[in-house]
Protein backbone atom coordinates (compact mmCIF):
# COMPACT_ATOMS: atom_id res chain seq x y z
CA UNK A 1 0.00 0.00 0.00
CA UNK A 2 1.90 3.22 -1.45
CA UNK A 3 0.42 6.50 0.55
CA UNK A 4 1.75 9.68 -1.21
CA UNK A 5 0.70 13.39 -0.52
CA UNK A 6 1.54 16.01 -3.39
CA UNK A 7 1.51 19.30 -3.47
CA UNK A 8 1.32 20.93 -6.33
CA UNK A 9 -0.67 23.99 -8.13
CA UNK A 10 -3.17 23.19 -10.12
CA UNK A 11 -2.55 26.11 -13.12
CA UNK A 12 -0.07 27.86 -13.95
CA UNK A 13 1.63 30.77 -16.15
CA UNK A 14 3.76 29.74 -19.11
CA UNK A 15 7.06 30.22 -18.09
CA UNK A 16 6.40 30.65 -14.60
CA UNK A 17 8.35 29.13 -11.84
CA UNK A 18 6.66 27.00 -9.45
CA UNK A 19 6.93 24.76 -6.64
CA UNK A 20 6.48 20.89 -6.98
CA UNK A 21 6.28 19.18 -3.00
CA UNK A 22 6.28 15.27 -2.17
CA UNK A 23 5.75 13.12 0.51
CA UNK A 24 5.91 9.58 1.06
CA UNK A 25 5.19 7.09 3.87
CA UNK A 26 8.52 4.75 3.97
CA UNK A 27 10.76 3.57 6.70
CA UNK A 28 14.31 4.25 5.18
CA UNK A 29 15.60 1.48 6.95
CA UNK A 30 19.20 2.03 7.14
CA UNK A 31 20.78 -1.57 6.81
CA UNK A 32 23.09 -0.58 9.46
CA UNK A 33 20.58 -1.14 12.21
CA UNK A 34 20.62 -4.48 14.55
CA UNK A 35 17.05 -5.69 15.48
CA UNK A 36 15.96 -7.26 18.52
CA UNK A 37 17.16 -10.67 18.08
CA UNK A 38 20.90 -8.62 17.74
CA UNK A 39 20.95 -9.36 13.63
CA UNK A 40 21.27 -6.49 11.11
CA UNK A 41 17.92 -5.42 9.74
CA UNK A 42 18.36 -5.65 5.74
CA UNK A 43 18.26 -2.19 4.25
CA UNK A 44 15.02 -0.91 2.68
CA UNK A 45 15.59 2.43 1.36
CA UNK A 46 14.09 4.62 -1.49
CA UNK A 47 17.00 4.27 -4.57
CA UNK A 48 16.28 6.74 -7.12
CA UNK A 49 12.64 9.21 -7.78
CA UNK A 50 12.29 10.75 -10.70
CA UNK A 51 9.43 13.35 -12.05
CA UNK A 52 8.55 13.39 -15.71
CA UNK A 53 6.66 16.27 -17.30
CA UNK A 54 4.54 15.04 -20.23
CA UNK A 55 7.06 12.36 -20.34
CA UNK A 56 9.95 14.52 -20.42
CA UNK A 57 12.11 14.18 -16.89
CA UNK A 58 12.33 17.38 -15.19
CA UNK A 59 14.03 16.29 -11.95
CA UNK A 60 15.31 13.26 -10.19
CA UNK A 61 17.50 12.05 -7.43
CA UNK A 62 19.72 9.10 -6.01
CA UNK A 63 18.72 8.45 -2.04
CA UNK A 64 20.87 7.20 0.53
CA UNK A 65 20.55 5.34 3.73
CA UNK A 66 21.02 8.88 5.54
CA UNK A 67 17.93 10.17 4.43
CA UNK A 68 15.04 10.31 7.11
CA UNK A 69 11.79 8.22 6.83
CA UNK A 70 9.21 9.45 5.07
CA UNK A 71 11.43 11.24 2.52
CA UNK A 72 10.03 14.57 1.67
CA UNK A 73 11.58 16.23 -1.72
CA UNK A 74 10.89 19.49 -2.96
CA UNK A 75 12.05 21.24 -6.27
CA UNK A 76 11.05 23.86 -8.68
CA UNK A 77 10.15 24.10 -12.15
CA UNK A 78 8.97 26.02 -15.40
CA UNK A 79 5.95 25.71 -16.44
CA UNK A 80 5.84 25.22 -19.71
CA UNK A 81 2.56 23.60 -21.72
CA UNK A 82 -0.66 22.02 -19.57
CA UNK A 83 -0.16 18.21 -18.63
CA UNK A 84 0.50 15.44 -16.48
CA UNK A 85 3.44 15.66 -13.94
CA UNK A 86 4.47 11.89 -12.75
CA UNK A 87 6.68 11.10 -10.05
CA UNK A 88 8.04 7.77 -9.61
CA UNK A 89 9.77 6.26 -6.73
CA UNK A 90 11.43 2.87 -7.02
CA UNK A 91 14.18 1.07 -4.50
CA UNK A 92 14.90 -1.89 -2.33
CA UNK A 93 12.51 -5.28 -1.63
CA UNK A 94 10.66 -4.47 -5.44
CA UNK A 95 9.42 -0.92 -3.86
CA UNK A 96 7.81 0.80 -6.68
CA UNK A 97 5.27 3.91 -6.26
CA UNK A 98 3.70 5.72 -8.71
CA UNK A 99 1.36 9.14 -8.95
CA UNK A 100 0.93 11.80 -11.12
CA UNK A 101 -0.81 15.89 -10.91
CA UNK A 102 -1.88 17.57 -13.72
CA UNK A 103 -1.45 21.11 -14.46
CA UNK A 104 -3.11 23.70 -16.80
CA UNK A 105 -0.61 25.92 -18.43
CA UNK A 106 -2.47 29.16 -19.32
CA UNK B 1 -35.40 58.30 47.25
CA UNK B 2 -32.93 55.41 47.98
CA UNK B 3 -29.61 56.19 46.52
CA UNK B 4 -29.21 54.49 43.28
CA UNK B 5 -32.47 56.32 42.15
CA UNK B 6 -30.10 59.54 42.38
CA UNK B 7 -29.27 61.39 39.30
CA UNK B 8 -25.49 61.29 38.51
CA UNK B 9 -24.96 58.42 40.39
CA UNK B 10 -25.39 55.47 38.26
CA UNK B 11 -23.29 56.48 35.21
CA UNK B 12 -20.63 56.45 37.41
CA UNK B 13 -21.32 52.95 38.92
CA UNK B 14 -21.97 51.50 35.40
CA UNK B 15 -18.59 53.14 34.35
CA UNK B 16 -17.22 51.60 37.63
CA UNK B 17 -18.39 47.98 36.60
CA UNK B 18 -16.97 48.69 33.10
CA UNK B 19 -13.33 49.53 34.26
CA UNK B 20 -13.54 46.21 37.44
CA UNK B 21 -14.76 43.99 34.34
CA UNK B 22 -12.05 45.25 31.76
CA UNK B 23 -9.68 44.59 34.68
CA UNK B 24 -10.55 41.50 36.16
CA UNK B 25 -11.03 39.90 31.95
CA UNK B 26 -7.46 41.34 31.43
CA UNK B 27 -6.00 39.51 34.89
CA UNK B 28 -7.66 36.31 33.76
CA UNK B 29 -6.41 36.21 29.99
CA UNK B 30 -3.00 37.57 32.09
CA UNK B 31 -3.23 34.78 33.78
CA UNK B 32 -2.93 31.94 31.09
CA UNK B 33 0.74 31.35 30.38
CA UNK B 34 0.22 27.95 29.09
CA UNK B 35 2.05 27.31 26.11
CA UNK B 36 1.39 24.67 23.52
CA UNK B 37 4.52 22.91 22.63
CA UNK B 38 3.56 24.54 19.21
CA UNK B 39 5.20 27.66 20.43
CA UNK B 40 8.07 26.33 21.39
CA UNK B 41 9.18 24.84 18.29
CA UNK B 42 10.97 26.80 15.12
CA UNK B 43 8.93 28.63 12.43
CA UNK B 44 10.38 25.94 9.70
CA UNK B 45 8.86 23.05 12.14
CA UNK B 46 5.76 25.43 13.10
CA UNK B 47 5.53 25.67 9.09
CA UNK B 48 5.88 21.48 8.83
CA UNK B 49 2.74 21.13 10.79
CA UNK B 50 1.03 23.91 9.48
CA UNK B 51 0.89 22.57 5.66
CA UNK B 52 -0.46 19.30 5.24
CA UNK B 53 1.25 17.98 2.65
CA UNK B 54 4.30 18.94 4.47
CA UNK B 55 3.61 17.46 7.88
CA UNK B 56 4.45 13.66 7.61
CA UNK B 57 1.52 12.89 10.01
CA UNK B 58 -0.96 13.75 7.44
CA UNK B 59 0.31 10.30 5.61
CA UNK B 60 -1.22 8.15 8.63
CA UNK B 61 -4.31 10.15 8.73
CA UNK B 62 -4.54 9.34 4.86
CA UNK B 63 -3.89 5.34 6.00
CA UNK B 64 -6.48 5.85 8.79
CA UNK B 65 -8.85 6.93 6.29
CA UNK B 66 -9.04 4.01 4.28
CA UNK B 67 -8.93 1.81 7.41
CA UNK B 68 -11.82 3.49 8.93
CA UNK B 69 -14.19 2.37 5.28
CA UNK B 70 -12.36 -0.83 5.49
CA UNK B 71 -14.87 -3.52 7.27
CA UNK B 72 -12.98 -6.30 9.99
CA UNK B 73 -13.57 -8.79 12.22
CA UNK B 74 -16.40 -11.48 12.58
CA UNK B 75 -18.74 -9.16 12.15
CA UNK B 76 -17.59 -7.23 8.98
CA UNK B 77 -18.12 -4.05 9.77
CA UNK B 78 -16.27 -1.15 9.20
CA UNK B 79 -16.31 1.93 11.48
CA UNK B 80 -17.97 4.03 8.85
CA UNK B 81 -20.85 1.64 8.88
CA UNK B 82 -21.83 2.84 12.11
CA UNK B 83 -19.97 6.71 12.49
CA UNK B 84 -20.10 8.72 10.35
CA UNK B 85 -16.62 11.16 10.14
CA UNK B 86 -18.27 14.28 10.58
CA UNK B 87 -19.94 12.52 14.34
CA UNK B 88 -15.90 12.19 15.01
CA UNK B 89 -15.80 15.87 15.75
CA UNK B 90 -15.15 16.40 19.07
CA UNK B 91 -14.22 12.88 20.14
CA UNK B 92 -10.65 13.41 20.62
CA UNK B 93 -10.79 16.50 22.52
CA UNK B 94 -12.65 15.02 25.47
CA UNK B 95 -11.62 11.80 26.55
CA UNK B 96 -9.81 10.02 27.86
CA UNK B 97 -13.21 9.63 29.53
CA UNK B 98 -15.45 6.65 30.97
CA UNK B 99 -17.24 4.65 27.72
CA UNK B 100 -20.88 3.44 28.43
CA UNK B 101 -20.84 0.59 30.62
CA UNK B 102 -17.34 0.75 31.43
CA UNK B 103 -15.58 0.83 34.73
CA UNK B 104 -12.59 2.22 34.05
CA UNK B 105 -11.57 5.10 31.81
CA UNK B 106 -10.02 4.53 28.04
CA UNK B 107 -7.87 6.79 26.01
CA UNK B 108 -9.15 7.49 22.61
CA UNK B 109 -6.57 4.60 20.83
CA UNK B 110 -8.16 2.68 24.24
CA UNK B 111 -12.23 3.16 23.01
CA UNK B 112 -10.57 2.44 19.29
CA UNK B 113 -9.53 -0.56 20.04
CA UNK B 114 -12.40 -1.77 22.44
CA UNK B 115 -14.73 -0.87 19.08
CA UNK B 116 -12.67 -2.85 17.81
CA UNK B 117 -12.73 -6.26 19.98
CA UNK B 118 -15.99 -5.67 20.81
CA UNK B 119 -18.46 -4.28 17.58
CA UNK B 120 -16.48 -5.49 15.16
CA UNK B 121 -15.02 -8.75 16.64
CA UNK B 122 -11.87 -8.33 15.25
CA UNK B 123 -8.18 -9.01 16.18
CA UNK B 124 -7.19 -5.94 18.59
CA UNK B 125 -4.50 -4.10 17.09
CA UNK B 126 -1.28 -4.25 18.71
CA UNK B 127 -0.19 -1.19 21.32
CA UNK B 128 1.68 1.18 19.26
CA UNK B 129 1.10 -0.35 15.92
CA UNK B 130 0.64 1.55 12.53
CA UNK B 131 -2.78 0.79 11.88
CA UNK B 132 -3.58 1.53 15.28
CA UNK B 133 -2.19 4.69 15.94
CA UNK B 134 -3.32 5.96 11.90
CA UNK B 135 -6.95 5.50 13.01
CA UNK B 136 -6.54 7.40 15.79
CA UNK B 137 -4.96 10.41 13.88
CA UNK B 138 -7.28 10.31 11.60
CA UNK B 139 -9.91 10.45 14.48
CA UNK B 140 -8.10 12.88 16.09
CA UNK B 141 -7.80 15.28 13.06
CA UNK B 142 -11.03 15.38 12.81
CA UNK B 143 -10.83 17.91 15.76
CA UNK B 144 -8.36 20.52 15.10
CA UNK B 145 -9.31 23.81 16.57
CA UNK B 146 -11.04 22.89 19.02
CA UNK B 147 -11.00 23.74 23.04
CA UNK B 148 -9.97 20.86 25.29
CA UNK B 149 -12.84 19.76 27.19
CA UNK B 150 -12.39 16.81 29.35
CA UNK B 151 -16.09 15.28 30.78
CA UNK B 152 -17.11 16.53 33.92
CA UNK B 153 -17.70 13.04 35.11
CA UNK B 154 -16.90 12.58 38.98
CA UNK B 155 -16.01 9.15 38.46
CA UNK B 156 -12.92 10.67 36.54
CA UNK B 157 -12.32 12.40 40.12
CA UNK B 158 -10.27 9.77 41.75
CA UNK B 159 -8.05 8.60 38.10
CA UNK B 160 -7.27 12.43 37.74
CA UNK B 161 -6.27 12.92 41.16
CA UNK B 162 -3.87 9.38 40.82
CA UNK B 163 -2.54 11.36 37.67
CA UNK B 164 -1.56 14.77 39.46
CA UNK B 165 0.23 12.24 41.96
CA UNK B 166 2.50 10.63 39.79
CA UNK B 167 3.47 13.84 38.34
CA UNK B 168 4.31 15.60 41.54
CA UNK B 169 6.10 12.18 42.61
CA UNK B 170 9.43 11.84 42.44
CA UNK B 171 10.58 8.98 40.45
CA UNK B 172 14.21 7.13 38.77
CA UNK B 173 17.64 7.11 39.77
CA UNK B 174 17.43 10.87 38.67
CA UNK B 175 14.68 11.24 41.16
CA UNK B 176 12.45 14.06 39.06
CA UNK B 177 9.22 14.22 38.55
CA UNK B 178 7.30 15.20 35.70
CA UNK B 179 5.96 18.88 37.68
CA UNK B 180 9.93 19.30 38.08
CA UNK B 181 10.89 19.66 34.19
CA UNK B 182 7.46 21.00 33.34
CA UNK B 183 5.99 23.14 35.80
CA UNK B 184 9.50 24.90 38.06
CA UNK B 185 11.36 24.63 35.06
CA UNK B 186 9.34 24.86 31.84
CA UNK B 187 10.62 27.59 29.38
CA UNK B 188 14.62 26.78 30.34
CA UNK B 189 16.57 24.59 28.62
CA UNK B 190 17.77 21.30 28.81
CA UNK B 191 21.01 21.02 26.78
CA UNK B 192 19.80 22.92 23.54
CA UNK B 193 16.23 22.30 23.84
CA UNK B 194 13.37 24.10 25.47
CA UNK B 195 11.52 22.55 28.15
CA UNK B 196 7.86 22.37 26.72
CA UNK B 197 5.35 22.73 29.67
CA UNK B 198 3.85 19.72 28.34
CA UNK B 199 0.33 19.79 27.20
CA UNK B 200 -0.78 16.75 25.56
CA UNK B 201 -2.57 19.67 22.50
CA UNK B 202 -1.95 17.33 19.20
CA UNK B 203 -1.38 13.71 19.87
CA UNK B 204 -0.50 11.58 18.03
CA UNK B 205 2.34 13.34 17.17
CA UNK B 206 5.17 12.96 14.23
CA UNK B 207 8.44 12.80 15.82
CA UNK B 208 11.18 14.00 13.81
CA UNK B 209 13.77 12.16 16.85
CA UNK B 210 11.29 8.43 16.32
CA UNK B 211 10.83 9.73 12.52
CA UNK B 212 7.52 8.43 13.60
CA UNK B 213 3.99 8.62 14.72
CA UNK B 214 3.71 8.25 18.19
CA UNK B 215 1.59 8.27 21.15
CA UNK B 216 1.02 10.06 24.22
CA UNK B 217 1.40 6.74 26.16
CA UNK B 218 5.05 6.46 23.68
CA UNK B 219 6.25 10.25 24.65
CA UNK B 220 5.31 9.69 28.70
CA UNK B 221 7.34 6.75 28.59
CA UNK B 222 9.71 8.37 27.23
CA UNK B 223 9.74 10.95 29.60
CA UNK B 224 10.14 8.23 32.07
CA UNK B 225 13.06 6.48 30.31
CA UNK B 226 14.62 9.89 30.35
CA UNK B 227 14.72 10.33 33.98
CA UNK B 228 15.86 6.57 34.26
CA UNK B 229 12.47 5.16 35.99
CA UNK B 230 10.51 2.00 34.98
CA UNK B 231 8.05 2.86 32.39
CA UNK B 232 4.63 1.25 33.50
CA UNK B 233 3.51 -1.80 31.26
CA UNK B 234 1.82 -1.46 28.10
CA UNK B 235 -2.40 -0.70 28.91
CA UNK B 236 -1.49 0.23 32.96
CA UNK B 237 -3.84 2.33 33.63
CA UNK B 238 -1.18 4.52 35.22
CA UNK B 239 -0.73 5.96 31.85
CA UNK B 240 -4.51 6.91 31.22
CA UNK B 241 -4.63 8.48 35.10
CA UNK B 242 -1.50 10.80 33.90
CA UNK B 243 -3.51 11.63 30.62
CA UNK B 244 -6.47 12.54 32.22
CA UNK B 245 -4.46 14.92 34.69
CA UNK B 246 -2.44 16.32 31.47
CA UNK B 247 -5.67 16.93 29.29
CA UNK B 248 -7.67 18.58 32.69
CA UNK B 249 -4.34 20.89 33.12
CA UNK B 250 -4.58 21.92 29.34
CA UNK B 251 -8.03 22.36 29.65
CA UNK B 252 -9.07 25.24 27.14
CA UNK B 253 -6.20 25.13 24.76
CA UNK B 254 -6.57 24.54 21.34
CA UNK B 255 -6.18 21.13 19.60
CA UNK B 256 -3.84 20.75 16.88
CA UNK B 257 -3.88 17.23 16.05
CA UNK B 258 -1.39 15.69 14.33
CA UNK B 259 1.07 17.46 15.88
CA UNK B 260 4.61 17.80 14.73
CA UNK B 261 7.35 17.88 17.15
CA UNK B 262 11.29 17.78 16.92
Amino acid sequence: MTNVLINAPKTARRGELIELKTLILHPMETGFRPGTNGGIIPRNIIQRFVATWNGTEIFSMDLSPAISANPFVSFFTVATESGRVAFRWSGDEGFLAEESVTIDVV
Amino acid sequence: MTWSDRPGRRPALVLLALVFGASLAAAQVGADTRRSGYQDMGPALQKMQDDDTANPAMLFVQLGEQLWSKPAGAAGKACADCHSVADMKGVAVRYPAIAKGADRPLDLDGRISLCRTANQQAEPFAPESRDLLSLTAFVAHQSRGLPIAPPDDPRLRPFRDHGAEIYRRRQGQLNLSCAICHDDNAGKKLAGVTIPQAHPTGYPIYRLEWQALGSLKRRLRNCLVGIRAEPYGYGSLDYVALEIFLADRARGMLWEAPGVRP
